[in-house]
């Protein structure tokens, strides 16, 4: 099932993975806390090829296309709500957002 | 062939993923995301996902990173962010914990599973495109638009809530009010009124 690339192509993914998850919780500028949810998405989608490819099968590719509609839609919110907090209290960190008051 | 051109890559990725979260500067850090993203396309192509590979530069790099950057530079918000300051005591020994958690287990998983590691049955109807007589592009665009069309509607239906939502949340407020600073968590103003209420 698969080749012998296949368990490398894991391997890197959860690297990415790995890594991605450090940064979001370690970083506090919310622009890099976003990409860092690219990077874990990102990983994700590899995973998403590789088992595509080790079954034969193009629903693995399929979803990774729904993956990168949502992940679309999910930067330009997440963009949105740092431009519309970052008007009213200009540099804030994520730590400095911790009343949820309009 | 393919797994020289893999083993660059993951290079390539790693550096740039460790870029995006070691980097002080936003700024860098988009650019190390950008190189990452590209070192995944490439991947992708390596394992004959053309579309993928094509849709990932155009849309990740070329539409994701790129507002990233405009909101980096529209707010002016790419200052360094000092990162030898933890405000949480102990937040990154136990972020490294966390990350080194998973990591572990994903990686259990993968090599553990062998070739156990994807469940389910490998494809009889339809195999994966070669690209000689089924391009995947083809391939893609008949399941889309056969067994996942629902999805492929709600989709659109999420487009378009994602646009208004951000014409919403990003519009100006005709007189906006600077948010009141939060209250300090601690209790001693309360200790202090409870004292004097006393003391009358």
């Amino acid at each position: 099932m698969g080749n012998d690339l296949s368990t490398a192509y894991l391997s890197l993914s959860a690297v990415l993975f790995a890594v991605g998850a450090f940064g979001l919780l370690v970083r506090r500028n919310p622009l890099v806390m976003v990409m860092c949810v690219e990077l874990m998405l990102n990983a994700v989608n590899l995973t998403f090829v590789t088992f595509g490819r080790m079954l034969d099968d193009v629903t693995g590719q399929v979803i990774v296309f729904f993956v990168l509609v949502v992940a679309a839609a999910e930067v330009v919110i997440g963009l949105a709500i740092v431009v519309a907090v970052s008007r009213r209290r200009p540099g804030a960190t994520a730590d400095d957002l911790r009343v949820l008051r309009g | 062939m393919e797994a020289t051109i893999f083993f660059v890559c993951a290079v390539i990725a790693l550096a740039g993923a460790f870029g995006v979260v070691l980097s002080r500067n936003p700024v860098h850090a988009a650019l190390s995301l950008v190189a990452t993203l590209f070192a995944i396309a490439v991947l992708f192509l390596n394992q004959g996902a053309q579309l993928l590979a094509a849709v990932q530069v155009i849309v990740y790099t070329g539409a994701i990173v790129v507002l990233i950057l405009f909101v980096l530079m529209l707010l002016g918000i790419d200052k360094e962010e000092d990162l030898r300051v933890e405000p949480l005591v102990g937040q990154r020994t136990l972020a490294f914990v966390v990350a080194a958690a998973i990591f572990g287990a994903l990686l259990a998983v993968v090599i553990l599973g062998g070739a156990n590691v994807v469940t389910g049955a490998r494809s009889v109807t339809q195999p994966l495109a070669d690209g000689v007589q089924m391009t995947d592009i083809r391939q893609i665009g008949q399941q889309l638009f056969s067994t996942y069309v629902f999805p492929l509607e709600v989709t659109a239906g999420l487009l378009t809530v994602a646009v208004v939502g951000a014409v919403v949340l990003a519009r100006r407020v005709r007189n906006p009010q600077p948010l009141p600073e939060p209250e300090p968590l601690d209790e001693d103003e309360d200790r202090l009124l409870y004292a004097e209420e006393g003391a009358d």
